[in-house]
């Protein structure tokens, strides 16, 4: 649509170039408006649950509060330990941020709002994730503090291990879906959500990434990366100013990749039930994105209520019962589309 | 097989592993105030740990030596100052035993249930600390909702609300409030549906069980033999309470259960903190009708010596078995003035609770022999 | 068991102790230093005195003599005694440790020695527990100057 717009007044190759540095410019400001509205939303959300009120001076309900947060990070000096590895310290955060914000234009907000379709979609987005887990490493390691190194190789553990759950759920649905085109997905929900379709797997799969997706996202109860009364602020203690707001928005952004991903395979994307409001322009990308957040804020209701699990206790879960029932799942699913039991 | 050992004995030639030290604290969000504990750590597991104590040693003893024995009461406060009551408590019944003063029904009443509302104050923090240190971070706010409306009592009562210096020789320093009886009836109302919210969000927890049941385990025998106390011990089933044992003040007017366990894991020790709240509730229960009408305060004389001798007295905070021990040559100053601080006891098990654990239980076991760090350094 | 009965037991033992006469809460008494471990263990190990909880290791300065007391109770037979050993040596204070027979006083007999400094000997890691690895002089001593000190009156 835009390109249309552009090779109307420049050549058609420059149009295609700059096709792409706005694609890119928007989506660097939808990423950072997420992010703060996110973190916005988190301080929020603790304080309804924690009968406090939260931020509520700047702004409407304290909107800007995160804004003001951000300008004060940016200005802030810069410190870091001494004999640290400098480069790898230095390039740590854009592993994940980069990776965060490639998944993140992949995520089809609607019909027409996805900035990049490719047919290998799912696969792409758990290839694109799994890439922070090495920015989180380097960052531990780089660092020079043991709290760092101690949260980087547990990070190395967990993300690595909770791939494996996320991957064979993701399997699972595509088994239902027939495609792993992430618009082709959502489109093959048009007679049903495939949590409703594929029933008793796709279900248990919803479940399983759940909370593999809470584990990929350091988030409590899987926080061990961070686990401030174990390590202090865990691998990104030695990061000040921008370094640690990277480290900050990117696992937001990462938790809305997850539950945008949940959305998409589980509660059919940007469709509403019985094809409600299908013929409106853009309720899709609004439809998309409320259920999106409240996925969100189920991830949010597990940070405030749950204690954290022990580094054995993870892996425990992990391999012991996660990696079994998903691997059942995808024969279950299998057997159930090859007999036609689903809706 | 034999390619497979091979293989083995080829990395362990190659990769080499070795113990680390690990300085958790002086600023540790886990430590609870400021301490340092050196952990030889292999990867994830504890070798030993070792306390390094001082931080916030005031050379409160040194300071007793040169004080008299109303002034000593205030600096008892500073100790452990989640049970701030219960220490001013152990030395005015101190100098009370030793000059023979026999207070009467009112302020023995009054001063235990004033204890057991600070102990409860003292556990819901702890509660909420402990919810903290797992990582569930809404407990602390939950904890500080129903402590504030014990602090607001103990401030209509005496004007502060965590060190109250509501003790003196021979009585209480103001009569309570008209409305004393009236907020701890209201307190008990609301607590009593609480507290079951407490045990719903946290002791019901798949994770926290996981995280608390069988880890640190203290024998009763282990216990005794490192001088453990209080609810931490209790949990070994050690009968230990000083309340029971040697009944002070009004505790042996009224009728309660020593909260014992067996199992002397992290989750024993949770739970016989909880259960105490449960036992506190009851001893105010059946003492705050009781409270007859008499002076709040004996007559005593202006300037106070002890007698020339040793003397012991213990009560039980919410740590465990407080102890003050003075020594006199009779006159208005101790010569030598010792705190046997619960929580000093208690840290020693720490290194034998961690043997062999993981870092995130060694968060878990700290938490549950429930520090003072000012205790502990004095 | 009481006080007079076990005084009249500790009598039988013939360890040289000495009973602080008069109205004390407690049974207590002095020991030669020399004399300390074996009473203590002796004291731990009969049944008849089962003494296993070490309560409270106090360092005392008594003016000319420096000292350790030691409040020992036994949980089944709730009765404390309270042991008393003296030196009258300034510089080089030294007891017996009795960190093997109650590990109990493993941080206590730190304490001692970082306050007042008494030496106990066996002992596995006696450190300045509170005070700095390079701080000068004992400060629980009443000879102890601390120029600093807003309270010397």
């Amino acid at each position: 649509m835009i390109l249309e717009l552009l090779n109307q007044f420049m050549p058609a190759e420059v149009a295609f170039y700059v096709e792409l540095v706005i694609i890119a410019v928007v989506y660097l400001g939808v990423f950072a408006l997420l992010g703060l509205f996110l973190v916005w939303m988190e301080r929020r959300v603790a304080g309804f649950f924690q009968l406090r009120l939260g931020p509520n001076r700047r702004g409407p309900s304290g909107l800007f509060q995160t804004v003001a947060d951000a300008l004060k990070l940016v200005s802030k000096e810069l410190t870091a330990t001494e004999g640290r590895d400098k480069f790898l310290h230095g390039i740590a955060p854009y592993f994940v941020i980069v990776a965060a914000l490639m998944a993140l234009s992949l995520i089809p907000f609607s019909a027409e709002l996805q900035a990049f379709d490719i047919n290998l979609g799912v696969f792409f987005v758990t290839a694109v994730t799994s890439i922070e887990v090495v920015g989180i490493f380097l960052a531990g390691w780089a660092s020079n503090n043991k709290y760092s190194l101690i949260g980087g190789m547990r990070s190395g553990i967990q993300m690595i291990s909770y791939e494996l759950s996320i991957g064979m759920t993701i399997v699972t649905m595509t088994v239902l879906a027939g495609t792993i085109q992430l618009s082709e997905i959502v489109e093959m929900q048009r007679g049903g959500w495939f949590i409703w379709t594929g029933h008793i797997p796709a279900f248990i799969g919803f479940m399983v990434f759940m909370i593999a997706g809470t584990a990929e996202s350091n988030r409590t109860p899987f926080d061990l990366v961070e686990a401030e009364s174990e390590l202090g602020a865990g691998f990104h203690s030695e990061y000040s100013g921008m370094g640690f707001a990277y480290f900050f928005l990117a696992e937001f952004v990462n938790m809305f990749i997850i539950s945008a991903m949940a959305v998409t395979l589980f509660f059919g994307g940007w469709l509403l039930p019985f094809e409600i409001g299908a013929d409106i322009p853009f309720v899709g990308a609004i439809i998309f994105v409320v259920k999106t957040l409240s996925v969100v804020f189920l991830m949010m209701w597990f940070r405030w209520t749950f204690p954290r699990l022990r580094i054995d206790q993870l892996l425990t879960l992990e391999w012991k019962y996660l990696i079994p029932i998903s691997m059942v799942n995808i024969v279950v699913m299998a057997i159930l589309v090859w007999l036609g039991l689903t809706f | 097989m034999e390619n497979q050992m091979e293989n083995q004995e080829f990395l362990a030639d190659k990769i080499r592993t070795q113990e680390y030290q690990l300085n958790m604290g002086p600023q540790h969000p886990a430590t609870h105030g400021v301490m340092r504990m050196i952990l030889q750590l292999d990867g994830e597991e504890i070798k030993n740990v070792e306390p390094v104590l001082g931080y916030i040693h005031r050379s409160i003893e040194k300071m007793c030596e040169k004080s008299s024995y109303k002034q000593i009461i205030h600096l008892t406060d500073r100790l452990d100052y989640l049970s701030s009551h219960m220490n001013n408590e152990a030395v005015t019944l101190l100098v009370e035993n030793a000059l023979g003063i026999e207070v009467n029904d009112r302020i023995k009443i009054i001063r235990t249930i004033i204890a057991e509302l600070t102990r409860m104050a003292s556990h819901q923090l702890w509660w909420g600390v402990m919810g903290m240190d797992t990582g569930a971070l809404t407990t602390f706010m939950y904890a500080f909702r129903d402590r504030e409306l014990i602090n607001e009592i103990m401030e209509e009562t005496c004007g502060a609300r965590l060190t109250m210096n509501y003790n003196i020789i021979g009585g209480l320093r103001y009569d309570i409030h008209d409305n004393f009886v009236k907020r701890v009836k209201e307190f008990i109302v609301h607590f009593k549906e609480k507290l079951p919210e407490y045990d719903n969000l946290l002791s019901n927890n798949v994770i926290f069980r996981k995280r608390t049941e069988g880890v640190g385990i203290m024998t009763k025998e282990q216990v005794i033999a490192y001088g453990m106390n209080g609810p931490t011990a209790r949990a070994s089933g050690f009968e230990c309470d000083i309340r029971k044992k040697l009944p002070y003040s009004a505790y042996g007017m009224v009728d309660f259960e020593e909260v014992l366990r067996t199992e002397g894991d992290a989750f024993a020790r949770y739970k016989v903190r909880i259960d105490e709240m449960w036992q506190s509730m009851n001893i105010i229960e059946q003492l705050i009708d009781k409270i007859p009408e008499d002076d709040f305060r004996m007559k005593t004389k202006p300037i106070i010596k002890l007698p020339k001798g040793d003397f012991l007295q213990r009560v039980e905070t919410a740590r465990g078995d407080f102890g003050v021990y003075a020594m006199s040559d009779g006159g208005k100053n101790p010569t030598r003035f010792k705190f046997r601080s619960p929580s000093f006891a208690n840290l020693h098990g720490l290194n034998k609770m961690s043997e062999n654990t993981k870092i995130g239980d060694l968060v878990v076991n700290f938490s549950t022999i429930d520090v003072v760090v000012p205790d502990i350094d004095r | 068991m009481k006080k007079e009965e076990l005084q009249s037991l500790l009598e039988s033992w013939s360890l040289d102790l000495t009973f602080i006469e008069g109205e004390t809460q407690f049974l207590e008494v002095e020991v030669p230093a020399e004399k300390l471990s074996e009473l203590s263990l002796k004291l731990k190990e009969e049944s008849d005195t089962a003494f296993d909880y070490l309560f409270a290791l106090t360092g005392v300065d008594y003016g000319k003599d420096l000292g350790v007391v030691y409040h020992i109770e036994s949980t089944t037979h709730n009765h404390m005694i309270v042991l008393k050993v003296k030196t009258s040596d300034r510089e080089n204070p030294n007891f017996d440790s009795v960190n093997d027979i109650w590990p109990a006083a493993y941080f206590n007999e730190s304490e001692a020695y970082d306050f007042f400094g008494i030496k106990f000997n066996n002992h596995p890691h006696l450190t300045r527990i509170f005070m700095d690895e390079d701080w000068k002089g004992w400060p629980m001593r009443k000879d102890y100057t601390d120029e600093f000190n807003m309270l010397t009156r």
